[in-house]
């Protein structure tokens, strides 16, 4: 492929500690422009491909470009051009807002002034604390803070790695926001999260999990690409509901999600005799309803389908 | 602004946020300084004597006097029966029994002489052959005294002993410039390690690691901090041995200052090393530990390296605090000179590439 197109472009990348298959064959690729979103639970092996895309971490196996360069050979030009933001909040805590940004700022050889048209939409929101050490700072806050000093640099390519775990619903859905902005700016964003509601947000993404992309593709073609049939039931005893559902054999799947449990059917799948069936077995307030699948679906039946194909 | 300016002014500003450091850095060399010098002393004082006066004459009672009268003995008892006294000392109120025969002075007089016998506790051997030694000494003196009354022509000094670069023999004056020693290793050899590790834990290595940095240039912004520190440790700690107890340095203060620059050049390449193979500030401080301990025990900084058995001599020659005590020793107390020193610069130098070596070989920006 045309890596003049590429942003980041993973090929077969492998890499275990000691008995543990952190990734296992992974390859994708993100366009220029784009925000691609990393989606799986945690061990799924998102921080440690982070790592290696910025080079902090050699893979076993495999080749990644990261803007058009090689992660071995050009380890040190990616290093000027891309922007990464760690899971774990990693700036200085006993520096002030101000100070890790002029840090960060000259240590890529650039002043926050020369860059500051490229922050100043978050940074304004901080800046009337930026005497605040940043230790000090509420959780939303470092987090912006930590894009700034990601950004000051005015890097091609983004890494953020679970930028949303521990901030509040509202933040998140601003953070969101402001990736947006970026992108339109032009910059290539990989980001990772553990929510599936955020995949949403993404232009693209990859579903992975214990080290394998199960799937790559827009979030709105993998939802259309759902093959089969979900329905949400409910009843009085969810448990039992649970179990019952399991052991009937018109059910290929079955999950707790909320309010309902999700089932998918399956061939012999017929509602109006499913209820008669859990009315007998002692079921009240039983309720069938045809649902749509969200990405969570989509997710838990890769899941299945590759365990199926492992036995 | 340059890179290592930003970096310094980043180590600078974090040292003196830092509520600890800044105050470690001023009081550690002062209450070291204060309180070691007087406690770590071999000179056994206080030692107790029971004598068992079995000749009750008037050379025992002299002996007793003399006992009594001393400034490193004192007399705990004198009792009647060797048994006695004993029990004393299973009961650690003695340290040493002296027992006087029967018939002592009369021997004396007559030329017939009658042994002395000195019993000492050694379960602390110091205490218990230095204890003999001077009761020994005391029982010698005083019979020198009384062959003098008897016959004034005999007496004539055997030997004449000179302690030089220490008169008085004050086992401070050997003491303060070992206490430098471990002063430079706390200071300069473990804070840049548990600094070093301390960003690997808190992650802030990472957002380093991915800038275009030099390892190099960011390691040393740490060091000259450190550095600085340790001489101002050394300056504080110079100031007080000479405020407090007088002592100032025999030989050249340059010659004192460019040996310490060079160990702490050592240690803090030996804290690297601690930093880099050590994930953890526990892992970093254990293995610390485990060399500090070695260098405390092994370098003549409290027993000599000559009384040492000779495959230990031989590992004390990989050991840099070896080549600084006696730098320290030899320009402090005896006024040595930068060429009378110069294999133990040498030797320093030579470690000082070594350490540093291996510090920047074990560095990883990348695992």
């Amino acid at each position: 492929m045309d890596s003049g197109t590429l942003a980041i472009e993973v090929n077969n990348i492998s890499k275990s500690y000691g008995n543990i298959k952190a990734l296992d064959r992974v390859s994708l690729n993100v366009k220029r422009g784009e925000i691609f979103g990393l989606i799986g639970p945690d061990g799924a092996g998102k921080s440690t491909l982070f790592k290696i895309l910025v080079t902090l971490l050699n893979a076993d196996e495999g080749t990644a470009k990261v803007d058009g360069l090689d992660i071995g050979k050009n380890y040190r030009d990616i290093r000027s051009r891309v922007g990464y933001m760690p899971g774990k909040f990693s700036l200085y805590p006993d520096l002030t807002i101000e100070e890790n940004m002029e840090f960060f700022a000259t240590l890529f050889g650039v002043t926050v002034e020369q860059n500051y048209e490229l922050v100043a939409p978050i940074y304004k929101q901080i800046e009337p604390f930026k005497k605040r050490r940043a230790g000090r700072l509420s959780g939303g806050m470092k987090q912006k803070l930590a894009l700034c000093c990601a950004l000051i640099h005015k890097p091609s390519v983004l890494f953020l790695d679970e930028p949303t775990t521990g901030v509040d619903a509202v933040s998140r859905s601003e953070f969101w926001d402001m990736l947006h902005n970026l992108r339109k700016q032009g910059l290539s964003i990989l980001v990772s999260t553990p929510y599936m509601d955020e995949a949403s947000r993404c232009d693209r993404i990859a579903l992975c999990n214990t080290g394998r992309v199960l799937d790559i593709d827009s979030p709105h073609n993998m939802v259309d690409k759902f093959n089969g049939n979900l329905y949400g039931i409910k009843a009085k005893d969810m448990f039992g509901l649970l179990n019952d559902l399991r052991t009937n054999a018109s059910i290929a799947n079955c999950y707790t999600a909320g309010e309902y449990h999700h089932a998918l059917a399956g061939s012999s799948f017929n509602a109006q005799e499913l209820k008669q069936n859990l009315e007998e077995k002692g079921h009240s307030n039983v309720e069938i309803k045809p649902i749509i699948p969200d990405i969570e679906d989509v997710f838990i039946k890769l899941l299945s389908n590759e365990q199926h194909q492992q036995q | 602004m340059s890179t290592l300016k930003v970096l310094l002014k980043k180590e600078v500003l974090q040292f003196k946020r830092n509520s600890f450091l800044p105050r470690l850095v001023v009081a550690f060399p002062i209450m070291i300084m204060l309180i070691i010098p007087w406690v770590t002393t071999m000179d056994v004082r206080h030692v107790n004597v029971s004598v068992v006066d079995n000749d009750h004459s008037q050379l025992s009672q002299r002996i007793i006097n003399k006992i009594d009268a001393s400034e490193y003995l004192s007399l705990h008892s004198v009792s009647r029966s060797f048994n006695l006294s004993f029990k004393a000392l299973e009961h650690g109120e003695v340290d040493a029994i002296l027992e006087i025969p029967q018939d002592f002075e009369k021997g004396f007089v007559t030329g017939n002489t009658k042994k002395l016998s000195i019993s000492a506790n050694s379960v602390n051997a110091t205490k218990g052959s230095l204890g003999s030694q001077y009761l020994a000494q005391t029982l010698a003196s005083t019979v020198k005294e009384m062959r003098a009354s008897l016959s004034p022509t005999s007496s004539n000094e055997l030997t004449v002993i000179q302690n030089r670069y220490n008169p008085t023999l004050e086992y401070r004056n050997f003491m303060i410039p070992a206490i430098l020693v471990i002063l430079i290793i706390i200071i300069t050899g473990f804070l840049p390690a548990l600094n070093l590790v301390g960003e690997k834990e808190a992650g802030t290595i990472e957002q380093i690691n991915v800038t275009p940095v030099s390892r190099f240039s960011f390691t040393l912004a740490k060091l000259i901090v450190y550095w600085v520190a340790g001489l101002i440790v050394i300056t504080i700690a110079l100031i007080v041995a000479w405020l407090v107890y007088g002592q100032t340095a025999v030989g050249s203060l340059l010659t004192i200052y460019s040996g310490a620059f060079l160990f702490i050049i050592v240690i803090s390449g030996f804290g690297l090393i601690a930093s880099n193979i050590s994930s953890t500030m526990q892992q970093a401080v254990f293995f610390m530990f485990f060399f500090v301990m070695v260098f405390m025990l092994m370098s003549g900084l409290l027993t000599p390296i000559e009384s040492m058995p000779q495959w230990a001599q031989y590992v004390t020659y990989i050991l840099p605090p070896r080549y600084f005590i006696s730098i320290m020793r030899s320009v402090f107390m005896k006024g040595a000179t930068f060429y009378d020193m110069r294999f133990n610069f040498l030797a320093l130098a030579i470690l000082a590439v070594v350490m540093n070596l291996g510090a920047a070989l074990t560095y990883r920006k990348r695992s």
